[in-house]
């Protein structure tokens, strides 16, 4: 189902196809993707030419667009055949689903084919194509069929000799195709240095398109390019298709002009610490995040954690796996506590195993889109997406992965990409396939491998649109899944696992002896102020005891004056001397004397 | 059944394999037009012609026009008007165009050699 266009107006962007002049009708294929890129199918009333070199899928295409003509859009359908036979066709699209003597037997569909043996026509003065002319005319007038195909009617080449009679009655036949008003497509082979090898494209210049099936290192790619569409602003890329048992499909899926519609709903990635670490709500619903690590450092449980988170919520989710099975991932997460498979059992996850080199690039692409066409998830996840490189090469899955992360973004599909980083490389932070610019958040873990034991280590690289942490957190796997704890940060460096655990009890038993030490300071201190004011106390008893005894001395002193002055009197008295005659000075005088 | 009960009870007499040759000799032609063009009655007139002159009283010609029996193109492979198809004698041979080349008309239709021989 293609994304909802813009309104018109802004139909000038680079938002191909949809930006179609709607007068121009359409015949619309039915092929998923060809018609988002023609922009609603080949023309109306038109021819179409498909070319392409042998093998490429001209056939299939030409009766694709006849059969679901028939069967989806109500167009009965002639199929001219010049190079297999009706019975053989029926087969040949059996494969495919199609059933071509059911609907011939519904008057929907006309297999006609017409067999030139050069070796027994000879030529012989003028002529024309009205006896093709009249077989066409009667099969469209027997149906009512609006399309046609004409699968190769370059064989007509093989078969006539006179081309200046060909070239003006093919001229004609694709006018008198056009005035009938049936949507014809006309295949023919690729040419030297020219889209066809009889210069077909002259004649059918509405709509032209390339097929192309390429290998490269033994993988082989189909593309499909709409190489003209008059009147339609048409996808100029190429684009893979894919023929597989549902028929032709191609791949639409283009950088879509990054307009997406952006949600600001957070989801949770499974693990209640890196929500934290991620602004606390976790990661941006309709976003693209990437893991990125060495080997065995937990990113498929981190993925798994996020799959698990979404299921619980109820949402759907994919799981691409191009390492293992699905019953390998469900038993390798149980180990971690985690039951996937109540998930699958419910209808809400899906595992997609695959190798990666099993297909090519534009197998896997088509399947993806497919898968995720069909199942509708909230959550993809792919694991690991470096991988992808074994199925084609670096760029081709670079570009490939851009148009999977727009078509996933342009459904508000939240993927989360897993890549191994090996550990050779020079710089850890790097992808294989450089997608890092493309990816919202990249959270990246790694080993440290100290004293012999190797640990994990996570870090949020980027986070777009998020005020995201910028700590180590040690990245541990128990019975509960991930945990993520602190980090020891001291002076002897970031420290993670038993380095942790022991320079953890180290600096506990430290911390203690410095208590002790301090402790002992303070009494030490205590005892010598004791010390001290015991001595003070000491000295002012000694003090006092002195000062006792000089009030002693002082007393006895004056006692004893006050006795010889009383011995002086007594003495003076006994005198006699000067008794009448002031008393008071000879004793001032004797007591001066006497001292 | 009667033809082979016939050879095993007495074998042909020389006239009637003479008998049996000629009627072998009988030229079914089949030409095909579209319409009354003038192509198609110019291709007429010539095919008469090569006839009364290298086949008479051998021949037996019919006309198809495909505008009024178009469902009996596709029994011979017709594609290009005319087209004048020998059914008899075997092997089926195809000439296309409006025959006014006699020379490759009667090549075309294996005549050549036949008129030579005559």
């Amino acid at each position: 189902m293609p994304r909802v266009t813009a309104p018109m107006r802004s139909a000038s962007s680079n938002d191909h196809g949809r930006s179609a002049n709607p007068k121009l009708p359409k015949a619309p294929t039915g092929i998923r993707g060809l018609d988002d890129v023609t922009g609603g199918g080949f023309p109306k009333g038109r021819p179409t030419l498909i070319c392409g070199s042998a093998g490429a899928g001209k056939s299939l295409l030409a009766m694709e667009f006849i059969v679901r003509g028939a069967t989806q859009f109500g167009e009965p359908g002639v199929f001219v055949a010049f190079e297999e036979t009706a019975p053989e066709l029926t087969q040949n699209v059996r494969s495919l689903g199609f059933d071509l003597d059911k609907l011939a037997k519904q008057k929907k569909l006309i297999v006609d084919f017409v067999r030139i043996e050069r070796s027994e026509i000879d030529e012989t003065g003028d002529y024309d194509l009205e006896g093709l002319f009249i077989r066409i005319g009667a099969a469209i007038d027997a149906i009512g069929a609006k399309r046609v195909a004409l699968d190769t009617i370059e064989n007509l080449f093989a078969g006539l000799q006179n081309q200046g009679i060909l070239r003006a009655e093919l001229r004609r036949l694709f006018r008198w195709l056009k005035d009938k008003g049936v949507s014809a497509v006309i295949t023919a082979e690729r040419g030297e240095g020219a889209l066809t090898r009889h210069g077909l494209e002259e004649y059918v210049s509405d709509c032209v398109i390339l097929l192309d099936h390429r290998v490269t290192d033994q993988v082989s790619t189909r593309r499909l390019r709409v190489v003209k569409y008059r009147g339609t602003a048409h996808g100029t890329n190429e684009y893979p298709f894919l023929i597989d048992e549902g028929g032709f499909s191609v791949l639409p899926v283009t950088s879509l002009g990054l307009n997406q519609d952006v949600s600001g709903e957070r989801i949770s990635s499974g693990v209640e610490r890196l929500d934290a670490m991620l602004g606390g709500q976790g990661y941006y619903r309709g976003t693209t995040i990437l893991v990125s690590g060495t080997a065995g450092t937990g990113k498929s449980s981190l993925a798994s954690h996020m799959v698990d988170a979404a299921c619980r919520r109820g949402e759907r989710s994919i799981y691409f796996s191009f390492e293992e099975s699905p019953q390998q991932m469900i038993r390798n997460m149980r180990s971690i506590g985690m039951d996937l498979e109540q998930w699958v059992k419910k209808g809400l996850l899906r595992f997609h195993s695959s190798r990666a080199s099993f297909y090519g690039l534009e197998m896997h692409l088509a399947i993806m889109h497919k898968v995720v066409h069909d199942f509708k998830p909230k959550v993809v996840v792919f694991d690991p997406v470096g991988s992808l490189i074994e199925a084609g090469n670096r760029r081709d899955a670079h570009v490939m992965l851009i148009r999977l992360i727009d078509f996933l973004k342009s459904r508000g599909v939240t993927a989360f990409l897993t890549n191994l980083t090996s550990t050779g490389t020079l710089s850890l932070e790097s992808t294989d396939v450089e997608i890092s610019s493309i990816v919202d958040t990249w959270l990246f873990v790694r080993d440290l491998e100290v004293n012999g034991e190797r640990n994990r280590a996570l870090y949020v690289l980027k986070s777009r649109g998020m005020a995201h942490s910028n700590q180590l957190r040690e990245f541990v796997l128990t019975d509960r899944g991930v945990d993520l704890l602190d980090v020891y940060v001291g002076p002897e460096g970031v420290l993670t696992g038993s380095s942790r655990l022991s320079q953890e009890a180290r600096s506990k038993a430290a911390t203690l002896l410095r208590q002790q030490e301090v402790e002992r300071i303070t009494r030490d201190r205590e005892r010598k102020r004791e010390a001290l004011e015991a001595r003070i106390l000491a000295l002012r008893k000694d003090f006092e005891i002195e000062e006792q005894e000089a009030e002693t001395l002082g007393a006895e002193e004056d006692r004893r004056e006050r006795v010889m002055d009383e011995d002086r009197a007594a003495m003076a008295t006994s005198r006699k001397a000067d008794a009448g005659n002031g008393s008071g000075r000879p004793d001032r005088i004797s007591g001066k004397r006497g001292r | 059944m009667k033809k082979s009960g016939k050879t095993t009870e007495k074998p042909l007499s020389l006239e009637e394999v003479r008998r049996k040759g000629k009627e072998s000799d009988m030229w079914e032609l089949r030409l095909y037009t579209a319409g009354q063009t003038p192509r198609s009655l110019t291709a007429i007139a010539n095919l008469k012609k090569i006839c009364e002159e290298h086949l008479q009283g051998r021949y037996n010609i019919e006309v198809i026009d495909l505008v009024k029996h178009p469902q009996l193109a596709a029994g011979d492979q017709i594609i290009a008007i005319p087209t004048l198809v020998r059914k008899l004698p075997q092997p089926l041979r195809k000439i296309v165009g409006d025959l006014r080349d006699h020379e490759r008309a009667l090549v075309g239709l294996q005549l050549r050699s036949m008129s030579d021989s005559q």
